[in-house]
């Protein structure tokens, strides 16, 4: 933190060092700081279906071996964990989305709620259709 | 018990203190009573050096900002009676404002950063006084009326994590006025604050952590203001992208 200089009326003052723990105090700075490290969850699930898909590509074989390996413990409890925090991920900007999108229907803004519902509702019918799609098979 | 609250206040004086420390002082406590008159009445009745800024006591000069209890407030609109008959009460100068005395923080940087938005009403064309003033439909005006609330109380600021970590950030209020500028469809000067806030010390900076919004007392919603500013420069980015030529030039053409 850099100190700010005094000026001629105020030859001295006192700036407060922010901690590098701030967001532990109060639990809506660390949801914000859970939420910014969903991120992470995130790109590692692009990994994971990019490698799934390059099993795929290289045939039954590659991807049984594939499928096995993440049937490993260690991996299933990792992947739990991220999963939860997709689901974070999700919500918090699920929630955020009318705030930075304000509708406006015939001059008046559209209540905050109907402009999150539409996410939630398209979000609730492609998990559908892809656990179908899964689920069928089995 | 009897009727006593208690206050812990921040004390600094800057020329004995190397930093600030606590005094406790016991006020009854009165339900009709907000945190201010209880300042007040210390500074009244038991210390008066204790410095703190305050006018209206009506939530509208945005003057008594401080931190109560960790949390920003205005005090004039803070009761005792949410704290609670004995409770102690901690009340601290705004949080990331340099400290001048006691409970006063220092705003020149705050005005520094409040003036680089340009918040006024930019015109390129010059439009003579003889052809009268700009109208305005109600529709127009609730496009920005709820930008335009904000009383200066920098409560915002104290809020956000993003102006404690990066001075330099230019923070809720600040940017928030200028959207305001930019959604009133008299203004044509988006382009040019848009030049000089989209950068990492301005739109870029803020990481939509949400406390400002929250703790405004007059429902302002800088985040949501930033985040939309955010929106109107990536899809300026991405039309000088598809169309180099005159996109955005097009300014907001107004006559009365």
């Amino acid at each position: 933190m850099t100190q700010l200089p005094s000026t001629e009326f105020h030859p001295r003052w006192y700036r407060e060092p922010v901690s590098t723990y701030w967001w532990i105090g109060s639990w809506r700075y660390s949801i914000f700081i859970l939420r910014e490290l969903t991120s992470v969850a995130v790109a590692w699930t692009v990994v994971l279906v990019l490698l799934l898909l390059r099993a795929l590509l290289h045939g039954p074989d590659a991807y049984a071996r594939w499928i096995h390996r993440m049937e490993s413990l260690p991996l299933i409890v990792l992947n739990a964990l991220v999963f939860c925090f997709l689901l974070l991920h999700t919500i918090t900007w699920f929630n955020l989305a009318p705030r930075a999108m304000p509708v406006r229907v015939n001059g008046k803004r559209v209540p905050e709620v109907l402009v999150a519902a539409p996410n939630y509702v398209l979000w609730v019918a492609a998990s559908a259709v892809i656990a179908w799609f899964i689920l069928r098979a089995s | 018990m009897a009727d006593k609250i208690v206050l812990e206040i921040a004390r600094y004086a800057p020329e004995k203190d190397e930093k600030p420390s606590f005094q406790s002082f016991e006020v009854p406590f009165r339900k009709e009573w907000v945190v201010l008159d209880a300042l007040n009445h210390i500074k009244d009745k038991m210390d008066g050096s204790l410095t703190y800024r305050w006018s209206c006591r009506m939530g509208v000069c945005g003057s008594c900002g401080m931190m109560v209890n960790g949390e920003p407030k205005l005090t004039c609109a803070t009761f005792l009676s949410s704290y609670g008959n004995g409770a102690k009460v901690r009340v601290e100068p705004l949080r990331y404002f340099p400290v001048i005395r006691d409970l006063v923080t220092a705003l020149s940087d705050f005005m520094v950063k409040l003036q680089s938005v340009k918040p006024w009403l930019i015109r390129h064309d010059d439009v003579p006084l003889s052809a009268g003033e700009f109208l305005q439909t109600p529709e127009q005006l609730d496009l920005y009326k709820q930008f335009s609330m904000c009383i200066n109380c920098t409560l915002c600021y104290a809020a956000c994590p993003v102006v404690g970590l990066e001075p330099t950030f230019v923070g809720p209020a600040a940017l928030a006025l200028a959207q305001r500028y930019n959604m009133d469809n008299r203004d044509q000067g988006a382009e040019e604050r848009l030049g000089l806030l989209a950068h990492p010390e301005g739109i870029w900076g803020c990481t939509f952590v949400g406390e400002c919004s929250r703790v405004c007392p007059k429902h302002v919603d800088p985040a949501g203001a930033i985040q939309q500013y955010k929106l109107k420069a990536a899809l300026d980015w991405v039309k000088g992208f598809i169309l180099p030529r005159g996109h955005a030039g097009a300014g907001k053409e107004m006559h009365p």
